[in-house]
């Protein structure tokens, strides 16, 4: 990521954004601008009285239209410098990612023979084999081997991470590099559609759609435009019944000065730049709607099962019944999770090697145990021993059946797990229960202060679990969610959705699963893991390369951001009219009104330097305000009212008092030469 | 200023009270006197047949249209044969055509812009069943339509309230009675109220005098009530007959007040009541109350200043201006009562008048202009409100993007389609004022009416202007404009300013009522506090009143400058 931002503002991107604006000045690429169009025309008009000064009225000064057009057309210049750096930003990245990527080649598996063939001409389901130092030709699932992998061509992280089959780390992206070992892979994507070419796909994307809060806001600019352009030109014939004379030329700078050039300029590199943030979050958003949604989202669904959890209960306690000790009940546990490969038993001999080490079987033990495999009559697992024993566990109501006696003090350790939201296990040796394993749904580090902080930007968790309403509370609460829905199929979850969105609330889900594409699509935001099925991913608005269930919490600070940066430079554009009128008027009509003079409140040293102090500060205005475009405007999580507060103080009322200070700074640099 | 102070004090009251009654009315509840009323109004339905079911908003406005075309085409047919008519005790001539087209509009969109002397342009047929009936009609048509607006805001779907049932309930339970009781304390106060023909009396001087009489009182109450306007005689509220005395004045004013305000009132309860909050006037509704009255109040005390001080040139000539520049003022009512009444007919957007305006100072004059520019500052017959919401919708557009919501209000959201009509609104009103001022000092048509050099003669033509475009029917006076040139197009101002403002906003609640509602969190944009209340204001002043600040730079500052820097 660091990598990327000094990129952001090398000589070469610099450089390649003027150009670029100087080919955006095309009326055809204009017109989607429309407030710059205006400019432009102002321009053109202004660049033709310099040729025929007495074509429209007789008070033109050749010299003043000179300077006047050359204002004008840096001014559009800017606007389109902002748009073209924004665009570069993503452009810096998106070349570095096209050499990794036509360069690829990938050795093929086929009939097990290796075969070096060119990356595009890969197949779904096509294995390949990659080896240190190698690139992956393209997405895929590792189906061998462990290996680290950087992923820096793509998210920017340079610490590689590792990649293994099976679990939440087991899906690759072409054009990341193995750093060592080697992977065995299948390909997930077809050529051309994979995660890179999407990536590319839409950073270079300069034909990019409007989203609708843009639309909303271009609307708002157009018609200041209009209004703007009716006080001006209405203004003519009223001059001319007053008998003022006025050049044509100021009555365009005057018109440029009012209407909003500022935001109008910035519009689009602030959709860019905040498309842009997003990809360098490792969020893949499909449209900028979705972004712009976040912005509202109150309540966000989370599945509890590798999201909240780490998905696989683990064993974290034994407990003794009866007269057996804590020995009894690790020894009795030890064996009766032997060669059970299920997470939980892995978890319980993990445990069980961890309280008493002797424990430990050797290969010739092991060999002499007949296990005896979970089945669905008995609902029990476990092992016969050479020397007679009988090991079994299982849930409390299949031992109940198995066992003569259930002693009352395992019916005790049963019932207070139960409550705290774990599973119970009972281990009995030869009929008799020696025992309760405690089986634990953990939560993932970090995530209650992830939570903490997704609740004071007003959002609520709704944690969706198959669980019984006793455990899915406990989880709840350890995970610090608000609200829970309990026993719910992961196909309730899209009815859960609809529900909150009757009640009008803008919901979020994050899912992987292929049952969670409905309710993707049905959210007003997806969020897609990178892990997830392909059918989570298309259903979805947005991928999460990182498959971090809270990432939620950057994108809808991205999202906020975004409409917070329109706001912002739309309130100071508009309150910079306060000061220009000031500086435009009087020079104006100070010609046919000596008393105007008096409204000259800053003391401007002509007409002629307030017209043209106030045009610099219009243009230049807009690149000194890029960085604001580009970064966006600070969220922070305080309420409505205070941020509100904040951000009117800055731009609306700094935006009253900068123009005043711009212009008048201006005119005193200026007026030596007029 | 004491009577000013005292004035606005029994203003609150009476506001608050009118707020929940309108409320109530709007909601189609019970209120008092539902007895009386009830009976009245079922026969009216059952007479005219009128099935009381639901409209949508397009239906809703188009039968407020019909209504008003109808009327429009009775009404201009009157004017036009009032000659051969009875009660025409005065031989008065039918009315031209252009004049009669001006009328007709100016009584329908409730402007009340008076190209014509009543004394001597219409007889008392036609101030009866033409005039006064159209006071009544237009300004129940403007709180029909207002109180729909509201509505839909609250509404969870477009179809609610029926025009019919509105504009008539809005009649007999409000305009009516209370122009019944209001023309009776005329009438005590000494407001003629006859049929009997004007007298010609010897005066003093020995000069014969043609005192003008008529049914004055009747139209006097629903002049101000209605905020018409439009006085029996030229000279207005000015004149002893139709304002005698200082509390006739009083009377006057405060009918033009109430209702405006009281629709305020009613939205902010509307919106209070929403969630079964008990409540004066809600928060909201505070808050575009005390948007409104802040800007009211500044207007008011400029006035007040810029007349006390009197005028500067006539201070020059060495004369005492104690009394504040008193040129075009009665003397029974003197510069305070002048002040607020000029204030509060343009704010109310009424376009009565108890003194002349065109003899304001050059910055007193540019209050009312101001006024009836934004149109916003109460406005009349609920049209102020329903502007108020479009600056407001604009405020929130702007504010909820600063932290980072798309824009919503009342958990409503909005979206392009509704800017897009929100912009086009307040397009309308600045482009019919300058758009018809421009063209008419650039026309012949227009500068022949224009009786002042330079900026006077502007300030004339953009008050004529404002006045139109706002509904409101004072004149600045001085202009000769009855003419082909400015019956037309003061016309034209009139109808386009009342029936695209009101599609507009019709459509614009429409959207909105149609929109699903979103609950209202911690970290949505409260609409409801002090903070938004300024932010309000500055939104108003900085898209409103700087559209206009060129031309009232031209106008009214250039005559400010030029008489006080001589």
């Amino acid at each position: 990521m660091e990598g990327s931002k000094k990129a952001a503002f090398s000589r070469e991107i610099i450089f390649g954004a003027l150009w670029q604006g100087i080919k955006k000045f095309n009326p055809v690429y204009m017109w989607k601008n429309p407030v710059m169009m205006t400019v432009e025309i102002g321009m053109v008009i202004s660049l033709i009285l310099v040729f025929f000064p007495n074509a429209l009225s007789s008070h033109e000064n050749r010299i003043y239209n000179v300077i006047v057009t050359i204002i004008l057309f840096i001014t559009v210049w800017f606007a389109n410098f902002a748009e073209s750096i924004a665009q570069g930003r993503g452009k810096a990245q998106v070349d570095s990612l096209k050499k990794t990527k036509s360069n690829t080649q990938a050795r093929l598996l086929m009939d097990g023979q290796e075969k070096m063939v060119d990356s595009s001409s890969l197949k779904l389901g096509d294995l390949v084999l990659v080896k240190a130092g190698e690139t992956i030709p393209n997405d895929g699932e590792v189906i061998q081997g462990v290996a680290t992998v950087a992923e820096s061509a793509i998210t920017g992280e340079s610490a590689p991470v590792i990649k293994e089959n099976g679990g939440d780390f087991s899906s690759v992206t072409g054009g990341t590099v193995v750093t060592s070992d080697s992977l065995l892979i299948k390909i997930t994507a077809k050529a051309g559609e994979s995660f890179l070419d999407q990536m590319i796909e839409l950073i270079e994307g300069a034909v990019r759609k409007k989203t609708p809060n843009e639309i909303a806001l271009t609307t708002l600019l157009v018609s200041l435009t209009i209004i703007f352009l009716l006080v001006v030109v209405t203004m003519f014939p009223m001059l001319n019944f007053l008998k003022i004379d006025i050049s044509f030329t100021t009555l365009i700078a005057f018109t440029v000065c009012l209407i909003p050039t500022t935001i109008g300029g910035l519009l689009s590199a602030i959709g860019i730049a905040g498309m842009d943030r997003v990809t360098q979050f490792n969020v893949i958003a499909k449209d900028g709607r979705a972004v712009e949604a976040c912005g509202d989202v109150d309540v966000l669904i989370l599945d509890k099962t590798g999201t909240i959890t780490y998905g696989n209960r683990m064993a974290t306690e034994f407990y003794a019944v009866n007269h057996f000790t804590q020995q009894d009940i690790t020894t009795a546990a030890y064996y009766s999770s032997q060669q059970d490969d299920t997470p939980e038993g892995k978890s319980i001999i993990q445990l069980a090697l961890q309280l008493v080490p002797s424990l430990s079987l050797s290969d010739d033990q092991q060999q002499s145990l007949i296990v005896i495999p979970f089945s669905a009559q008995t609902r029990m697992s476990g092992v016969d021993c050479a020397n007679g024993d009988v090991y079994r566990k299982g849930a409390f109501d299949s031992v109940k059946k198995y066992v003569n006696n259930m002693p009352s003090d395992a019916e005790k350790f049963v019932k207070d797990i139960s409550n705290k939201g774990g599973t119970p296990l009972v281990v009995t040796k030869n009929g008799e229960v020696i025992g309760v394993i405690y089986l634990k749904d953990v939560v993932k580090a970090g995530l209650k202060e992830r939570f903490d902080r997704l609740r004071q930007m007003g959002i609520r968790t709704v944690m969706c679990t198959g669980d019984n309403p006793l455990t899915a509370a406990a989880i709840a609460q350890e995970a610090g969610v608000d609200s829970f829905i309990a026993e719910s199929k992961p196909e309730d979850k899209i009815n859960v959705i609809k529900r909150e969105q009757e009640q009008g609330h803008v919901v979020a889900m994050t899912g992987d699963g292929t049952n969670d594409a409905p309710a993707l699509a049905q959210a007003n935001v997806g969020v897609a893991m990178n892990t997830g099925t392909n059918s989570a991913k298309e259903a979805a608005n947005m991928v999460d390369l990182d498959s971090d269930p809270t990432k939620i919490i950057e994108v809808v600070s991205i999202g906020k951001q975004l409409l917070m940066t329109r706001g912002a430079l739309t309130t100071f554009s508009i309150a910079n009219d306060v000061a220009k009128y000031f500086a435009i008027i009087p020079a104006i009509l100070v010609a046919g009104i000596p008393q105007m003079e008096k409204l000259n409140i800053m003391h401007l040293d002509s007409p002629t330097s307030a017209i043209l102090a106030a045009l610099i500060f219009n243009a230049i205005i807009i690149p000194m305000l890029i960085p604001i475009a580009l970064k966006g405007v600070k969220y922070q999580a305080i309420s409505a009212n205070k941020l509100l507060t904040k951000n009117l103080l800055l731009y609306g009322v700094g935006g009253i008092i900068v123009p005043f200070l711009g212009i008048k700074i201006i005119d005193l640099l200026i007026a030596p030469f007029i | 200023m004491f009577q000013i102070l005292l004035i606005l004090l029994i203003y609150l009251p009476l506001v608050l009270l009118m707020g929940k009654y309108l409320n109530k009315i709007s909601m189609n509840e019970k209120t008092i006197g539902e007895r009386f009323f009830s009976p009245i109004e079922k026969l009216i339905f059952k007479v005219c047949g009128i099935q009381q079911d639901d409209m949508s908003g397009k239906k809703y406005f188009l039968s407020m249209l019909a209504v008003n075309f109808m009327m429009v085409a009775i009404g201009y047919i009157i004017l036009r044969t009032q000659k051969y008519l009875f009660f025409n005790p005065n031989q008065i001539d039918n009315m031209e055509t252009t004049l009669s087209f001006n009328t007709i509009i100016s009584f329908m969109t409730n402007t009340n812009l008076q190209h014509y002397s009543g004394e001597s342009g219409l007889s008392y047929l036609s101030q009866m069943i033409v005039i006064t009936f159209l006071m009544f009609t237009s300004a129940a048509t403007g709180y029909a339509v207002c109180m729909a607006f509201c509505r839909k805001f609250i509404a969870k779907s477009d179809v609610n309230g029926n025009f019919f049932v509105d504009f008539t309930k809005i009649i007999t339970r409000v305009l009516l009675p209370f122009s019944f009781v209001i023309s009776l304390s005329l009438i005590w106060q000494g407001v003629p109220q006859t049929l009997q023909k004007n007298t010609t009396i010897t005066t003093l001087e020995g000069k014969q005098q043609d005192l003008a009489f008529g049914p004055i009182a009747s139209l006097e109450s629903i002049k101000h009530l209605g905020t018409n306007g439009g006085g029996f005689n030229g000279a207005n509220s000015s004149t002893p007959f139709e304002n005698p005395t200082v509390l006739t004045k009083i009377i006057e004013m405060l009918s033009m007040m109430l209702l405006p305000g009281a629709c305020v009132v009613a939205f902010g309860l509307m919106i209070a009541y929403r969630k079964n909050k008990k409540s004066w006037i809600g928060k909201q509704g505070a808050v575009i109350f005390t948007a409104m009255a802040a800007i009211f109040i500044v207007g008011l005390v400029t006035v007040y200043f810029a007349e006390k001080a009197g005028n500067p040139l006539i201070t020059q000539l060495g004369m005492d201006q104690q009394a504040g520049s008193m040129e075009g003022k009665e003397s029974r009512f003197g510069i305070a009562q002048s002040a607020l009444f000029t204030t509060v007919t343009t704010a109310f957007t009424t376009g009565t008048v108890n003194n002349m305006h065109d003899t304001l100072t050059p910055l007193g004059g540019l209050v009312p202009m101001f006024n009836m520019m934004l149109n916003v500052v109460f406005g009349g017959k609920g049209v102020g409100l329903m502007n108020m919401m479009m600056y407001m919708l604009l405020a929130i557009f702007i504010a909820c993007l600063m932290i980072g919501r798309t824009p919503q209000f009342l958990g409503k959201r909005i979206e392009a389609k509704e800017m897009k009509l929100i912009a086009l609104c307040i397009l309308v009103h600045p482009a019919l004022i300058l758009g018809f001022s421009a063209l008419a000092v650039a026309t012949v048509g227009g500068v022949d009416g224009i009786t002042n050099p330079g900026a006077h003669g502007l300030s004339q033509v953009l008050y004529e202007f404002a006045s139109s475009a706002a509904n409101n029917g004072s004149g600045f006076e001085g202009l000769a404009d009855n003419s082909t040139f400015w019956n037309v197009t003061t016309g034209l101002a009139m109808f386009f300013g009342r029936y695209t403002s009101i599609a507009l906003q019709l459509a614009i609640a429409t959207l909105i009522a149609k929109k699903a509602v979103n609950v209202e969190t911690e970290t949505m944009l409260k609409t409801d506090t002090p903070m938004f209340a300024t932010f309000l204001v500055a939104i108003i002043l900085i898209v409103g009143a700087l559209t206009f600040l060129p031309a009232l730079a031209l106008g009214p500052i250039s005559e400010f400058l030029q008489i006080s820097m001589k």
